[in-house]
């Protein structure tokens, strides 16, 4: 266990760690004797004219994606709470965007949302709408990457919080009922608040999976047009690995301050769990 | 309520987020180095001299063991007296690939690579010079050679070459009253372009991508129109750029060129409702297949005559051994490869046009290839002009720049003078 720890985990992120403090050129990174830079690199990619839209757009990615597949989640579960018909049914078709590989919805979304011969600009068409550059305008890349994004989380957020709501014991409703409160009431009074605990781990899982997102905007938008729909992952890959010349320091630099985003993240929100015990 | 948040569960929503955050970073970690495994049981066995196994890469990993390529790198090897081990690898992942071995000292003894690339593994000391392994490379032309030399030096010899040029849909053309003979410099292209539109068919797609593949598909109009990748803010880039905006504003190309690879570019092409595909050699067979009437023409320059294009296609490389007793066998094999009728077969098989006379001189002899030839003839390297690894700093702002323009986030005058500021800085 320790051995797999130290091989692929500690190992690979102070590997990260050392790239982003030398200053790693082609050369150096096969023949050695890469000079150290201390936080040069670190620098050098806060000031770049990249990193203020990339930072945003990561900002926005994430939290935009975490409450809609939350909110859009957590209301299809309590619909499934209800045994209807074809519930079961309904409920597996709604699994098929988590069971589709990345590359195959990711594809499919960047054919549907294509500006000419698109599906959606074609029934944007019908109802007599203009068309809309969905990918290739950068008033509405990153909102396609996020609409993506959003209906390939949603089924993460149903199981976990339909499962969550299965452990609410059926007597807490009843006794809400009985005191008089109306459905609104006790979603708001008692289903939300005896879900918290359920609810607060897929928000923090979503976080930290949704920080990472690479492959859906490298598929759909290659972070474009321009920076456009570029995050801080996306462009740790181009620095990377998108052009032909490597720029390994830098890239690792980002990915570096992806990982403390999630760390702080992270910290805080154990953080206000523990205030809220206190509370 | 709150009160059944107990301690155990909190400790375990911080370990899932620690580990959860490691996990990101082992992720992430993979973007620099670690992993030797699959270049070590590639390589690992290639210590000894002839007669031990010979280790080839190269980026086709569309042929396998009963291909006509990988016989023919099996029968190089025999008539060298070694056993060949053969991989491949997708193209973009073998610069990784290449590097990572060259760091751990188990490299290829021939390595297969996208032109581009060379001078990024010269730069890194990985490969060898035809110099030192006294490989002949007289045969090969000028124009493409150029792609593997920096500071005087040549860092391998041309496999075979492919480049851009402008694939027309004669029945589109014809119902729009357009000869495309008559399509000589880009008033003329501009002429065509509005007939077919006005005709009510589409006009040109292309590839403008963010990526290397964007700006290999803007260097023709780019050079075409005089200017140099030293500056990237002239005005004739500018005038370049203005024609591919334009084009997109008008509607004579559709807005989702600023998100088209060369396929999916071509696939709107093959749907016969476009004049004209700006596309590849490698498309031919396609083309064949496409049950279109098509014919190919040179892409024009700004005032006439053909536009260089660049090169695509990939270098023979010899990569750097400890042990220097292997170079001799990997010279001989080498030569196999890329000499005489073998070259004719490797890049018929890859459908390439030849890169030295003689092989070229052959394919014009059929009709289909003849404009290729041409082309390629007018073809240069994007690390010629001993730019080497200078390229990819500029290339990177200059696909910026057009991606800026052709969503109508920047003017193109100032996205170019955007890039030449991000391509100085980088250069520095």
């Amino acid at each position: 266990m320790t051995v797999y720890l130290a091989a692929f985990y500690v190992y690979p992120l102070l590997r990260n760690i050392d790239l982003s403090v030398h200053n790693y050129t082609v050369r150096s990174f096969v023949q050695g004797g890469a000079s150290f830079s201390g936080l040069d690199n670190f620098r050098a990619v806060v000031s770049n004219p990249t990193f203020g839209p990339a930072l945003t757009n990561t900002v926005v990615f994430t939290l935009s994606s975490l409450v809609f597949q939350f909110a859009i989640g957590l209301a299809l579960a309590v619909f499934f709470q209800q045994h209807f018909p074809l519930s079961g049914t309904l409920r597996a078709l709604f699994l098929v965007p988590w069971l589709l590989p990345l590359i195959v919805s990711s594809s499919t979304w960047a054919w549907m949302l294509n500006s000419d011969s698109g599906v959606v600009n074609y029934v944007l068409h019908l109802v007599g709408v203009e068309p809309v550059h969905w990918l290739t305008s950068p008033q509405w890349s990153l909102i396609s990457v996020i609409i993506a994004n959003v209906w390939i989380g949603i089924p993460f957020n149903l199981v976990v919080l339909y499962s969550g709501l299965q452990a609410i014991p059926a007597e807490v409703h009843e006794a809400a009922a009985i005191d008089g409160a109306n459905g609104w009431q006790r979603f708001w009074r008692v289903t939300f608040p005896l879900l918290r605990p359920v609810s607060a781990i897929t928000l923090l899982l979503g976080l930290v999976y949704t920080l990472k997102v690479f492959d859906i905007i490298w598929i759909m938008t290659k972070g474009g047009p321009g920076d456009s729909s570029t995050t801080l992952t996306t462009w740790s890959y181009r620095k990377s690995f998108g052009s032909l010349l490597p720029q390994f320091g830098p890239g690792a630099a980002i990915s570096n301050l992806l990982i403390l985003l999630a760390l702080v993240a992270g910290l805080l929100y154990v953080r206000s769990a523990g205030k809220e015990v206190d509370a | 309520m709150r009160t059944f948040v107990t301690a155990p569960w909190r400790a375990g929503v911080a370990a899932t987020a620690a580990s959860l955050v490691l996990g990101l970073a082992a992720c992430s970690g993979g973007s620099s180095s670690s992993s030797p495994s699959s270049s070590g049981t590639a390589a690992g066995s290639a210590a000894g001299g002839s007669g031990s196994t010979f280790v080839v890469w190269d980026p086709y990993p569309q042929f396998d063991a009963t291909s006509a390529w990988w016989k023919l790198v099996d029968s190089c090897g025999a008539s060298a007296g070694v056993k060949v081990k053969h991989t491949a690898f997708d193209t973009t992942d073998l610069t990784n690939k290449a590097l990572l071995a060259a760091q751990q000292g188990n490299s290829p003894d021939i390595l297969i690579v996208d032109n581009p690339v060379v001078s990024t593994l010269a730069e890194a000391g990985a490969l060898t010079t035809t110099e030192e392994t006294k490989a002949d490379v007289s045969s090969f032309s000028p124009n493409l050679l150029a792609a593997g030399q920096s500071g005087g030096k040549t860092y391998g010899v041309p496999i075979g070459a492919n480049t851009l040029a402008l694939y027309y849909n004669k029945k589109v053309l014809s119902a729009a009253g357009v000869d495309a003979a008559s399509v000589k410099d880009w008033a003329s292209l501009n002429a065509a372009l509005a007939k077919v539109k006005a005709a009510g068919k589409k006009g040109i797609t292309f590839s403008a991508i963010g990526t290397e593949e964007g700006s290999f598909q803007f260097l023709p109009w780019f050079w075409g129109s005089g200017a140099n990748l030293t500056k990237l803010d002239s005005p004739e880039a500018v005038a370049a750029l203005t024609l591919w905006t334009d084009w997109v504003k008008q509607g004579l190309a559709p807005n989702s060129v600023i998100n088209n690879t060369q396929t999916t570019s071509w696939q709107e092409f093959a749907s016969g409702d476009y004049a004209f595909g700006e596309n590849g050699t490698w498309q031919i067979a396609n083309a064949k297949k496409s049950g279109l009437d098509w014919g190919v023409i040179p892409i024009p320059a700004m005032k006439g005559g053909n536009a260089p294009a660049p090169t695509g296609g990939e270098f023979v490389t010899m990569p750097v051994q400890k042990d220097t007793a292997k170079y001799p066998v990997a010279t001989k094999v080498l030569a196999c490869l890329t000499s005489g009728d073998n070259a004719l077969t490797t890049d018929t098989t890859l459908s390439y046009i030849g890169a030295s006379a003689a092989v070229q001189t052959k394919q014009s002899a059929n009709p289909d290839l003849s404009v290729w030839v041409d082309a390629v003839k007018a073809a240069k390297g994007r690390t010629s002009d001993d730019l080497g690894i200078k390229y990819p700093k500029i290339s990177e702002p200059m696909w910026g720049a057009f991606q800026a323009a052709l969503s109508g986030s920047k003017a193109p005058q100032a996205a170019l003078a955007a890039a030449a500021a991000a391509a100085a800085s980088a250069l520095q």
